[in-house]
């Protein structure tokens, strides 16, 4: 199948960037989408000219990295799958695709397609984490868990921190990816101890990182490879009322 | 070049493994009563570098600062979340006996011995099994969600080469679940201060002073700078190298380089020959092709794997004129029923992909490359209803349609084996200590205890211990005699070593050839999986060691890399990686070529059971069954770089076994 592609090309993190035209000729329909820019790669390469620059690595859908908006929608408009689990044959020959970074304030764009996500790891430092020592944790079926808490848990620990939420949201707002975090570990007996020091600091380095707030839009739930529920957001925010309504007590 | 596959030229010397003295159950204990101890105001004296940041190097990084050590931990992608361990996807085995189904430390300990066809080191495999059931502990209390029962207790479920039911797991995604556990506790210690990330940084050069290592030289693949990193000790937790064959399960940007790196500055390559092919991945349908998909080995359960049984009914099917359907049953080989009466469909790895090669070389492959077979779930679909097939393998079922654009429900799947995993790495004693002193190596960067042949549900298994349990209790024996701090960067061997990475970048880019990074990459890829993959032969590997320095003077005379060394350029270091395994895929041939026997994974047409062979007369096994010759070559073969382009030399291990005795693998 022949395409034009239109994608946004930006040399590094302060060029000004613009949307380039390349055809893309005789692609093979069981092609996935980034093995389609690696063809068109490979013959910019062979013309002299510097290969469209795009972050990928496991291509099965799980590590987060690929991170592609096409025509217009992160991932593209098919439902729960990542940029490298698009495959060629959902589009028609002579389809025009535009292809952009996933765009937000606090995902700046490195090169090309790449943007910078360590926001996201910051937000989990500042307390996504459960303070466990290596060593000193009890036998694992000590604490039993029912089964319906631990299932919720895991819908939410299903993110793959790829910011496609981010994304979407006409705000940038990082919501779902927080409170999925939020929501794994608040669900769990042994998140418990530190469930509103953690939904605080998690809040407000998000806050500090320049994401937006959420508008209630559902964006971020349309697009989430991992489909996790906008129920997260709602879970954030109740755990979030109460933390800061204790924190404020106890000042 | 002539190599008549003889020892010439090797070593005999024993490496010394510093295996603990005392009966195999009690070394691990004894070891640890006896380690040396640092102390809490001394431990943050020490700088620690550690390079990767999946299961082994997450883990080892969170549990290191944890103890008060300073901590350098790099990796290659954006984040350290996105490691390739987050790709597994069955389970983890522990023996915690909670089925109460007899499981024990001895019986996982010989399982995993037994799986690995006798050629790992008995005394590291027990203590993985020690420390297995600490490990499920730990990711429970790291909010680690595993599937549960009503009752609110783990749950657990079988897998390969085991008749217990000790695999922990969550959903499909174990993995994934573990790494973000392990990611977690790595950023628990960066808020605390203990650890310093540097994301989208690669290893190019590791710096030894007085023999020991005390560096890495890196690239910030953002900026294009070249850095220097000193430390009291080194820790490679780089994965393996299964993208030498170009298309594997691996991602796109595993690679080989760190530990090479190391391997040419001293360290022994060990077992590069034993790579795993999984049997249950998505066949290959062209030469754009950038990566094999892997389904879980579980669709084995139900599946029903087969060949047209003549060439000319397969022929019919690769050209579209017949269908899977339209084949009668008696013109179908359910092959592996056939040859394996007893285990069936479910044979072990390495035997399954084996006889769907065989199917496909005597010409009755099924996809359009002919290198394809039927998986076929119709007799499940008949016999339990389509509903708990699709309750059981649902997501594999989905998964295969959006990638083959076929319906299993409908049609049998195509599967074909792929490279998954590499049971090779670099040579490491009981300490995690390779030969190079200071230089310590986990997961799957390591050859130490999967032998041959890994099991399912293993490498998880691993990863972890190696990284929680096992470094930080045997580095101190390393780190006592150090002092910390006392190499920096500006030593001489930093300078020069950052010297030569500069002039290699530099030689890449000036090169200006006419053809891509992975044109090379793939030819590569293409000769080393025909020759040295699943079968191999004296002939093969002969051919291919003559074919790789072809590759290579071409490589570096032809090779074209756009751009400069400032700011991100992402054909710069895939060029940097594919030198790695072009020469890598030497070291490969050679130890493949000098194992004159079959064993797990390594397959030498050459050592195969026969009809003359008492064992397979008396029934025990088939004709054509791996053969392994334990009086020559029980020992693990550990290769020292000889200078570019020349044959490396061999040492070795000698494996002794005290709690296990050799026996013919049998899954009839």
């Amino acid at each position: 199948m022949n395409l034009t592609l239109k994608v946004w090309r930006q040399a590094h993190a302060t060029d000004t960037g613009s949307i380039q035209t390349y055809d893309a000729k005789d692609i093979p329909e069981e092609a996935s989408f980034l093995e389609m820019l690696d063809i068109v790669n490979e013959r910019i390469i062979t013309d002299g000219g510097d290969p469209i620059h795009f972050d990928h690595d496991c291509r099965e859908g799980v590590c987060g990295m690929c991170s592609l908006t096409i025509n217009g929608v992160p991932h593209s408009k098919e439902k729960g799958i990542t940029t490298c689990q698009v495959h060629m044959r959902k589009f028609r020959d002579g389809d025009t695709l535009w292809i952009e970074p996933f765009r937000a304030r606090a995902f700046p764009i490195v090169k090309d397609l790449m943007v910078d996500r360590t926001a996201f790891d910051r937000i989990v430092a500042a307390g996504g984490y459960i303070d466990v020592r290596t060593g000193s944790a009890p036998d694992a079926n000590s604490v039993p868990i029912p089964k319906q808490n631990a299932d919720a848990s895991f819908d939410a620990a299903a993110c793959i921190g790829c910011g496609a939420c981010v994304a979407s949201c006409k705000n940038a707002s990082a919501m779902l990816f927080v409170g999925a975090k939020a929501t794994h570990l608040n669900l769990l007996p042994q998140g418990a101890p530190e469930k509103d020091k953690r939904t605080l600091a998690l809040v407000r380095q998000m806050d500090a990182e320049g994401f937006g707030n959420c508008t209630n839009q559902y964006e971020c739930e349309a697009v989430c490879p991992a489909e996790i529920s906008a129920d997260v957001i709602a879970k954030l925010n109740r755990d979030y009322s109460a933390a800061a309504a204790r924190e404020a007590v106890a000042d | 070049m002539a190599y008549d596959g003889s020892t010439t030229g090797s070593n005999t010397d024993t490496l010394d493994s510093a295996i603990p003295e005392g009966p195999l159950p009690e070394k691990w204990t004894k070891y640890k009563d006896n380690a040396k101890l640092i102390n809490p105001a001394n431990k943050r004296k020490y700088n620690i570098i550690v390079v990767g940041s999946g299961l082994a190097g997450g883990s080892a990084a969170a549990t290191l600062s944890e103890l008060g050590y300073q901590v350098k931990c790099f990796c290659y992608q954006d984040s350290p979340r996105r490691a390739h361990s987050i790709a597994a996807q069955g389970g983890i085995n522990a023996a915690k006996n909670y089925r109460n189904d007899g499981d024990s430390v001895w019986r996982l300990f010989y399982d995993t011995i037994k799986g690995g066809d006798f050629r790992s080191r008995e005394a590291n495999v027990h203590r993985l099994a020690e420390v297995s059931a600490n490990i499920i502990d730990q990711c429970v209390a790291q909010g680690v969600p595993f599937a549960r029962e009503y009752g609110g207790l783990l749950d657990n479920r079988s897998f390969g080469g085991a008749q217990v039911s000790r695999t922990f797991y969550a959903r499909g995604q174990t993995g994934q679940q573990l790494l973000i556990g392990a990611y977690q506790a790595l950023e628990k210690e960066v808020s605390k201060g203990g650890v310093t990330m540097y994301p989208r940084t690669e290893m190019l050069d590791l710096v030894k002073v007085d023999g020991h290592a005390k560096g890495i030289i890196t690239r910030d693949l953002c900026t294009g700078e070249i850095e220097r990193h000193a430390a009291d000790c080194v820790i490679l937790a780089t994965g393996g190298y299964g993208n030498v064959f170009f298309l594997s399960t691996n991602a796109m940007g595993c690679n080989v380089m760190a530990a090479f790196r190391a391997h040419k500055r001293g360290a022994y390559m060990a077992n590069p020959c034993y790579t795993q092919i999984h049997p249950t991945c998505i066949p290959v349908s062209g030469d754009y092709q950038s990566k094999l998909t892997l389904m879980s080995e579980s669709l084995r359960n139900d599946g029903r794997i087969w060949a047209p049984k003549s060439p000319e009914t397969a022929k019919k099917i690769r050209e579209g004129k017949l269908k899977a359907k339209d084949i009668a049953e008696e013109d179908r080989d359910y092959y592996l029923e056939r040859k394996y009466p007893s285990f069936g469909n479910l044979a072990p790895r390495d035997i399954s992909s084996r006889s769907a090669k065989e199917a496909c070389d005597e010409g009755r492959g099924v996809a359009r490359t002919g290198l394809g077979v039927f998986l076929d779930f119709s007799d499940a679909i008949a016999r339990l209803g389509e509903d708990t097939i699709r309750a059981r393998y649902g997501n594999l079922f989905h998964m295969y349609e959006k990638i083959s654009g076929d319906n299993p429900y409908e049609t049998p799947m195509m599967i074909y084996p792929a490279v998954h995993y590499t049971m090779g790495g670099l040579w490491v004693d009981y300490n995690l200590q390779s030969n190079v002193k200071g230089l310590h190596v986990l997961g799957e960067a390591n050859f130490s205890d999967h032998g041959a042949n890994r099991l399912g549900a293993s490498a998880l298994m691993q990863g972890l211990a190696d990284g929680y349990f096992v470094i930080p209790a045997t580095l101190p024996n390393y780190l006592v005699d150090q002092t910390p701090g006392a190499v920096t960067v500006e030593a001489p061997e930093f300078e020069k070593a950052e010297a030569e990475v500069r002039e290699r970048i530099e030689k890449l880019l000036s090169i200006k050839g006419t053809k891509s990074v992975d044109s090379f990459h793939r030819e590569l890829g293409l000769l080393v999986w025909d020759k040295c993959g699943m079968a191999r032969t004296k002939e093969g590997l002969q051919e291919a060691l003559e074919r790789i320095p072809e590759i290579r003077k071409d490589f570096w005379e032809n090779v074209r890399i756009p751009g400069d060394a400032d700011g991100v350029n992402m054909e710069l270091e895939k060029a940097g990686r594919v030198a790695d395994f072009i020469d890598f895929a030497e070291v490969m041939c050679h130890d493949a070529l000098n194992r004159e026997e079959s064993c797990g994974g390594h397959f030498r047409e050459e050592y195969q059971f026969t009809k003359d062979d008492e064992a397979v007369q008396s029934g025990y096994t088939n004709e054509g069954e791996a053969k392994r010759r334990d009086e020559e070559f029980a020992y693990v073969s550990a290769w020292e770089h000889a200078g570019p382009g020349e044959e490396p030399i061999l040492h070795k291990e000698k494996l002794v076994f005290e709690g296990v005795k050799l026996s013919v693998r049998s899954y009839k």
